[in-house]
């Protein structure tokens, strides 16, 4: 009876043992990709490989227009999916009734857009934003090709679109978090509902709507998807002005050189390096991210 | 001159009101414009009579042969639907155990100070774009599996659904572990009290009660597999062959779209055939999610009742 | 009242960049078309640039037809083909401008079979190379060579190359379905340089690492080389083209001429391909 109970305790650790191993797979995982791109790159990574750019076909330079052109997307991304993704959760948590059919469709509607795969936006963006609202937009202007055609603008509005939902979540979740007392405060001194939300419910929803922020711009910097028909250009030789030029970008700049560089053995290192480049920017922000997650965590632990 | 003023704040505040309501119902007009752009730019497969010429809805199904630059082109959908399914099972069967015996070891067994390291490990996992992923499958993985097994094709299924699986992982870990927590504490202790091993708890009584939980995870990573683009274009050899052989090069339905919309004449039968595909992903995909989020969202409410 | 600070200089910010950018933009001469011909356009523009300053050239690629489309519309004033126009862009053309726009052969390219280097198979007929990519010869025995699959590659259909060979060696039959189509030359050429029994097709310029096959015909076996391919000896040589609406002139006759020129023709041999004069 003993020894069979021992022998259940040593089957039971060994299981648990296994369980414990899927997490030291993730790790390794991690680790293996991590290190490749490390080892692979970190050669390449200097102040002239960050500030040239490319030179004869990928082989030399840097990748500083793709970089450029990343954060010029990026920026022009947050302008669009930050207030409208605030505005939404504002109304969905303070304002609407739960009940009510008109915010159930916008949570369903929110909860359907996080789950449309990315070639999907792609494929909208070609055909909304471009076929559709810049081939409007040229013809009412008496122009041709100036809005519709692939360039930031519309890049950034597909990925304005496909972050919309993260943004919303993130919004909502920071705005539960702050306590209902605070706003029958402020309503019993007289302020009114907006004047409460703006001066003592969203200052406290800060650090969690930053976390969407930082998420979203990692998650952007990445997406690849749905921005090749929107956007993003193979080679250019200068830097974009206009919101309605091509753009070069990190991503996609690592996609071509690895299927389309005209000597693969010499992109190699700079391709590497690139990789290096957007996974370090990307751990990152995904490690600022989880910071200021925990912070506000224990302040609110503290707090109570 | 007071009372003037007031008016005023009550009129800003209606206008700030209405504009936050406006901006969220932009929201469901942007999903409703998805579907509808989607749909209005397959549907000449249905009613334009020049495109038909070229492809109906029956020309889908007809066949195994996905050969749209061709005298004859052939647009079965049979080979690249059989190529996401593929790409998808084998993702799922590499990342359904890892992740969920993650969850349940970091849910069940490992101690708080444990858990607050794994969990950002694994949103760091998520970090990595797909690109990275694809680019890691393609270069690295495909050589390194090819020469341990010896395969005949080294651009496959496997190693793509593999690079697939590490991109569904978190996503799969992080709401198997939502769930795996939200069973109450008291199921726990009643297991342990009755004399239960902390692994019989865990698996016979914690496991099952979050089950609808960990299946809906299971699900949304099935979502996530079957949409991802870049880590299947890169790394599967896009071969349309209609085979379940994993370890010859499939073509997936995201892959498709990707490689060929760059250079299609618009408004060609092709052109209308692959956004018919994106159409399809939509609602594959939409169906899905929807199963998946019915199933948490019942969980949760039951569990959470079961709290009171 | 800090958010709104923040949000308001902000969005000052961004039409004040705006702004100065309209007035800033010059005029660019803007380069569309073929990824064949993108890394021989974008070498081009890099050296002009430098002789020329104040001149400003944008390379993008997206492929021929997407090129042809934009010259047709509008939005470039080169389109960068490796493929001659088709009869229906044509009438497009001559719909929208009332010429026939001109065509300018600016390079030549030699679409080249590469074999894996331990590969002892060096020459093929066209015949052979028909059957590999129909998928009638599916072994490496049928062609002289060990017992192996052949592990075929190629193009994605968007792409000019992929037509392009479709046509010259293949008689327009259709490709095996179990080719790998990979999103891009160098794609191609680095599986068949770690595939040993690959084989694959693409630009004489990328060939690196990999074999070049020469092509059996009734007059002998040729490789690509600048003589082969000027002389049509060589079968699957072509012609890369620039499309330009109407004649050229200006600015654009200029960077015509110089591409034209002897030094702009060193450029297409340092790139890989064949001069066209």
């Amino acid at each position: 009876m003993n020894s069979k109970g021992h022998l259940r305790k040593i089957k039971d650790r060994i299981k648990i043992g296994l369980t414990g191993s899927a997490v030291l797979l993730i790790l390794a995982i991690l680790a293996v990709i991590l290190g490749t791109v490390i080892i692979g790159g970190y050669k390449s990574i200097s102040w002239e490989f960050l500030t040239q750019p490319p030179k004869e076909g990928m082989t030399k330079g840097g990748i500083f227009p793709a970089i450029f052109g990343m954060v010029f997307s990026l920026l022009m991304m947050l302008i669009a999916v930050v207030p409208v993704g605030v505005a939404t959760a504002v109304y969905l948590h303070e304002y609407a009734r739960p009940d009510f059919i008109l915010t159930k469709l916008i949570r369903g509607a929110v909860n359907n857009l996080a789950g449309v795969p990315s070639i999907v936006f792609g494929l909208f963006g070609l055909g909304f934003f471009i076929q559709f609202i810049g081939g409007s937009l040229d013809r009412s202007l008496g122009q041709s090709g100036l809005f519709g055609q692939p360039c930031i603008l519309w890049a950034s509005l597909t990925l304005a679109l496909m972050n919309l939902p993260m943004i919303i979540v993130a919004t909502e979740e920071a705005l539960r978090a702050v306590p209902q007392a605070e706003r029958a405060g402020a309503l019993a001194l007289g302020a009114t509902k907006w004047q409460t939300i703006q001066n003592v419910v969203l200052p406290q929803a800060i650090p969690g709507i930053l976390t969407g922020v930082v998420l979203v711009v990692s998650r952007g910097a990445g997406e690849v998807a749905p921005i090749m028909f929107t956007g993003a250009a193979y080679y250019l030789p200068y830097l974009p002005k206009l919101p309605t030029d091509q753009f070069m970008t990190l991503g996609y700049h690592i996609f071509v050189m690895t299927t389309q560089s005209p000597d693969i053995d010499a992109t190699m290192p700079i391709a590497m390096g690139a990789t290096l480049v957007l996974l370090a920017l990307t751990f990152s922000l995904n490690i600022i991210a989880i910071i200021i997650r925990s912070r506000t965590r224990s302040q609110l632990r503290k707090g109570r | 001159m007071s009372l003037k003023k007031t008016r005023f704040k009550y009129l800003g505040e209606s206008l700030i009101e209405g504009n936050i309501k406006i901006t969220a119902i932009l929201a469901i007009i942007a999903v409703f414009l998805i579907f509808f752009f989607i749909l209005r730019e397959s549907l000449p497969i249905f009613f334009n009579g020049e495109v038909q010429q070229e492809i109906t809805f029956g020309k889908f199904f007809q066949g195994i042969q996905w050969q749209p630059v061709s005298d004859h082109p052939r647009f079965s959908l049979w080979p690249i639907i059989m190529g996401s399914l593929k790409v998808t099972m084998i993702a799922l069967v590499f990342a359904v155990p890892v992740a969920i015996g993650a969850a349940l070891y970091s849910s069940e067994f490992a101690g708080r100070r444990l858990k607050e390291f794994i969990k950002p490990v694994v949103e760091l996992l998520a970090g990595i774009p797909s690109v990275v992923l694809g680019f890691f499958a393609l270069i690295i993985m495909a050589s390194f599996l090819k020469n341990i097994f010896g395969w005949t094709y080294r651009l496959n299924a496997v190693n793509a659904g593999i690079a697939l699986g590490f991109a569904i992982i978190p996503a799969i870990y992080s709401l198997a572990e939502d769930a795996l927590n939200a069973v109450p504490k008291s199921f726990r202790e009643a297991a342990l009290g009755l004399g239960a091993t902390p692994w019989q708890t865990a698996v016979k009584v914690v496991l099952p009660a979050a089950l609808p939980g960990v299946s809906a995870a299971v699900l949304f990573g099935m979502g996530r597999a079957v949409g991802e683009t870049m880590v299947v274009l890169m790394a599967a050899g896009n071969a349309p062959l209609f085979s379940l052989n994993p370890l010859e090069s499939t073509r997936t339905m995201t892959a498709t779209i990707a490689a060929e919309l760059g250079e299609v004449v618009f408004g060609s039968g092709h052109y209308h055939a692959l956004f018919f595909i994106g159409l399809t992903l939509f609602t594959v995909t939409f169906v899905i999610n929807l199963i998946s989020w019915a199933l948490f969202d019942g969980l949760m409410s039951k569990l959470y009742g079961a709290k009171k | 009242m800090k958010l709104k600070t923040i949000m308001f200089w902000a969005s000052l910010a961004l039409v004040v960049i705006m702004a100065c950018n309209f007035v800033m933009a010059g005029k660019a001469i803007t380069l569309k078309g073929s990824d064949t011909l993108l890394m021989l356009g974008q070498r081009w523009a890099e050296l002009y640039m430098q002789k020329n300053p104040g001149v400003v050239i944008q390379v993008t690629g997206g492929g021929s037809g997407v090129g042809i489309a934009a010259l047709i519309n509008g939005s470039t004033d080169i389109c960068q083909a490796s493929r001659s126009m088709k009869d229906s862009e044509r009438k497009k053309i001559r719909e929208r401008y009332f010429n026939l726009g001109s065509e300018i052969p600016v390079a030549k390219d030699g679409v080249t079979l590469y074999l894996n280097e331990k590969n002892q198979i060096s020459e093929l007929t066209l015949d052979q190379i028909k059957d590999v990519y129909t998928g009638k010869t599916t072994n490496w025995s049928q062609l002289g060579g060990p017992d192996a699959k052949i592990i075929v590659y190629g193009r994605e259909n968007s792409s000019g190359t992929y037509a392009f060979f479709r046509e010259a060696a293949m008689k327009n039959a259709d490709y095996t379905s179990s080719m790998q189509s990979l999103p891009g030359t160098s794609a191609v050429v680095n599986a068949v340089a770690k595939d040993k029994y690959g084989v694959g097709f693409g630009g004489a310029a990328y060939a690196k690492g990999v074999k070049e096959v020469a092509i059996k015909t009734a007059k002998g076996s040729f490789k690509p080389t600048a003589e082969t391919v000027k002389s049509g000896q060589y079968p699957l040589s072509r012609n890369l083209y620039w499309y330009v609406r109407g004649k050229p002139s200006g600015e654009i006759k200029k960077l015509v001429d110089w591409v034209l020129s002897p030094e702009g023709q060193e450029v297409v041999k340092t790139v890989g391909y064949f001069t066209v004069k």
